[in-house]
């Protein structure tokens, strides 16, 4: 009965909406199978043994990725080591002792404007300063800490929101039995916060494995073999700038759709870690 | 004993203050080296015909510096992107927060995630490999590469930023308003657009706000599709971005011109500042209201 009641006008509308909100949908869910589906099929028969096992090599015209994997690894582990303690000290300070409100606004509003600075004045500022400056030269470690700058405000903020989680009856009950303050830190607070840190770091790699711009002129795009410590003290390529540098200036359009593959099997991984972490803690919460 | 804790109490106190104070170094730090280096190229060359002169040969026998091109560029690459990706994600939300059975919901949300997660030079790459010689086939023109390629594939990763802030904002919406439209006889494709949507404004206008600040920084994949010749903007001409600008030429730079790139550099950061100041008083409003 209703239906006779709704002008053609109304049902006009209605389903226009309707037709643009689906076409919208499917144009979404279509870009990303089509990224998917684009970047493996192009990629995944390049990645081989060969390329993944060696490094380039001008006598046989070889190319491999092992040196871009390792260089990814490095600078992924030596950021993390840096932004963790930095970016969880800052939300502890925040949340747990912080009592100035306008400090506490100021560093907000502080975090908010580091995230919101595109990457390529990261990769400016850490050239200046890091490479120049604190004359590191063009240095995995000189990116890792222009990363660390860049993930400060995600690990500070999942860090945050985890800890007002946290319930404060169990901080007044430390303190009730008469622990200090650090040791209610120590024992109440951190253990309580352990998911959104893993979320940060997850998010973390997710963006440093993604980021070139602010890598390109901090850590440069060299090809070398080296371990760890060795090879944070020089410049190498992460995965990405190699991509870019294969495509734009080589026109090694294989080798970069194989980096593709696998950067994508990668934001995959950290995608359903994400997930998955998530839902463990909200379960282990709820119980 | 107790004076040593109270010490310990104290210094710890102190080492959490300095880790808390590290972002406002780091904010400090990066305006600070912007402006010490960005402003001298300004001075030799005069802020008007920096800002305003129309050609960039930073590399001829009598340099010129003007980054007209390169601002308009990146003020319509970004407008394009807007155009293009706003619409189709505003619509994509109000599907996924009002339409959308939970299960589709749940598999489509992690899609868009993915769609953020995926690295900026992989757009680049797919941009440059499918979009441009599409682009000059269809279009017939003589290279591909253009402000049109680079607007395509701004729209597509400013897409997930729009979609995941207006469906937090649209589901923040009170149960409530909705209902009470829908009792007095709306139907729920009236009650999502004319009621939620308004509802919502505040955060929608800031997930637009935040598309642009996504859009004008990104360097990398425009880098890729855009041609990167320092004319000025045409919807079919290979232009340079004020970021691809900085990129293309840093690395073998030196003098003025490297200079020069700093101050262009600077002025993409005040873009940002004040992208950012909007972004800050839409997310405000919606908190006081």
């Amino acid at each position: 009965m209703l239906r006779h009641r709704i002008s053609g006008k109304r049902k006009f509308y209605i389903s226009l909406m309707r037709v643009l909100m689906s076409a919208a949908a499917v144009l979404t869910a279509a870009l990303v199978l089509f990224m998917i589906a684009y970047v493996f099929i192009r990629g995944l028969p390049n990645v081989t043994w060969k390329l993944l096992s060696t490094k380039p090599s001008y006598l046989t015209g070889s190319v491999g990725i092992l040196p871009d994997i390792l260089n990814t690894l490095y600078i992924v582990i030596a950021s993390l080591l840096i932004v963790l303690p930095l970016g969880v000290g800052a939300a502890i300070y925040l949340t747990e002792y912080a009592s100035n409100r306008k400090l506490v606004a100021v560093i907000e509003y502080a975090s908010e404007t580091l995230s919101g600075i595109p990457s390529i004045i990261y990769g400016l500022v850490g050239m200046l300063f890091f490479c120049q400056v604190l004359g590191m030269k063009t240095s995995l470690l000189a990116g890792a800490l222009t990363l660390v700058i860049m993930n400060l405000p995600t690990v500070m903020r999942t860090t945050q929101e985890s800890l007002k989680t946290v319930p404060q009856s169990y901080r007044e009950g430390a303190f009730g039995l008469g622990a200090g303050k650090w040791r209610v830190i120590r024992t109440v607070v951190l253990p309580g916060c352990v998911d959104g840190v893993i979320t940060g770091c997850i998010l973390s790699v997710g963006r440093i494995l993604g980021e070139s711009a602010a890598l390109l002129f901090t850590a440069g795009f060299a090809h070398a073999l080296n371990g760890f410590f060795e090879g944070l003290g020089s410049a190498g390529a992460t995965l990405t700038v190699a991509l870019y540098v294969y495509a734009k200036e080589e026109g090694e359009f294989e080798v970069a759709f194989a980096i593709a593959a696998i950067l994508m099997i990668l934001t995959l991984l950290i995608n359903f870690a994400a997930m998955f972490v998530e839902r463990y803690f909200k379960r282990k919460k709820n119980t | 004993m107790k004076k040593n804790g109270r010490f310990l109490e104290n210094f710890i106190h102190g080492v959490f203050l300095i880790l808390g104070l590290i972002t406002v170094g780091c904010v400090l730090l990066i305006t600070v080296y912007l402006f010490i280096s960005g402003i001298p190229a300004i001075r030799e060359i005069g802020l008007i015909p920096f800002l305003s002169g129309t050609r960039w040969a930073s590399t001829a026998a009598e340099p010129q510096y003007g980054i007209l091109p390169f601002i308009l560029t990146s003020v319509y690459g970004t407008a394009g992107a807007i155009l293009l990706g706003v619409p189709a994600g505003f619509m994509t939300a109000v599907y996924l927060s009002k339409a959308a059975p939970p299960k589709l919901r749940s598999v489509m949300e992690s899609c868009v995630s993915l769609l953020a997660g995926i690295p900026s030079v992989v757009y680049g790459l797919v941009g440059m490999l499918i979009l441009v010689p599409g682009i000059r086939k269809l279009f017939n023109v003589p290279d591909g590469s253009s402000l049109f390629a680079a607007i395509i594939v701004l729209a597509i990763m400013i897409l997930p930023s729009i979609i995941k802030v207006s469906v937090t904002a649209l589901d923040a919406v009170p149960k409530e308003y909705e209902d009470a439209s829908l009792a007095l006889g709306a139907t729920p494709v009236e009650t999502w657009f004319r009621v939620s949507v308004p509802a919502a404004k505040s955060g929608i206008a800031a997930a637009v706000v935040l598309g642009v600040g996504r859009a004008i920084g990104e360097a990398m994949a425009v880098m890729m599709v855009s041609g990167n010749v320092p004319n000025m903007p045409g919807l079919f001409q290979s232009v340079r971005f004020l970021t691809t600008a900085v990129a293309s030429e840093m690395s073998y730079s030196s003098g003025l011109q490297r200079q020069a790139l700093f101050s262009i550099a600077l002025v993409l950061f005040l873009f940002i500042m004040l992208i950012n100041a909007s972004l800050n008083f839409f997310l405000k409003r919606d908190k006081e209201v």
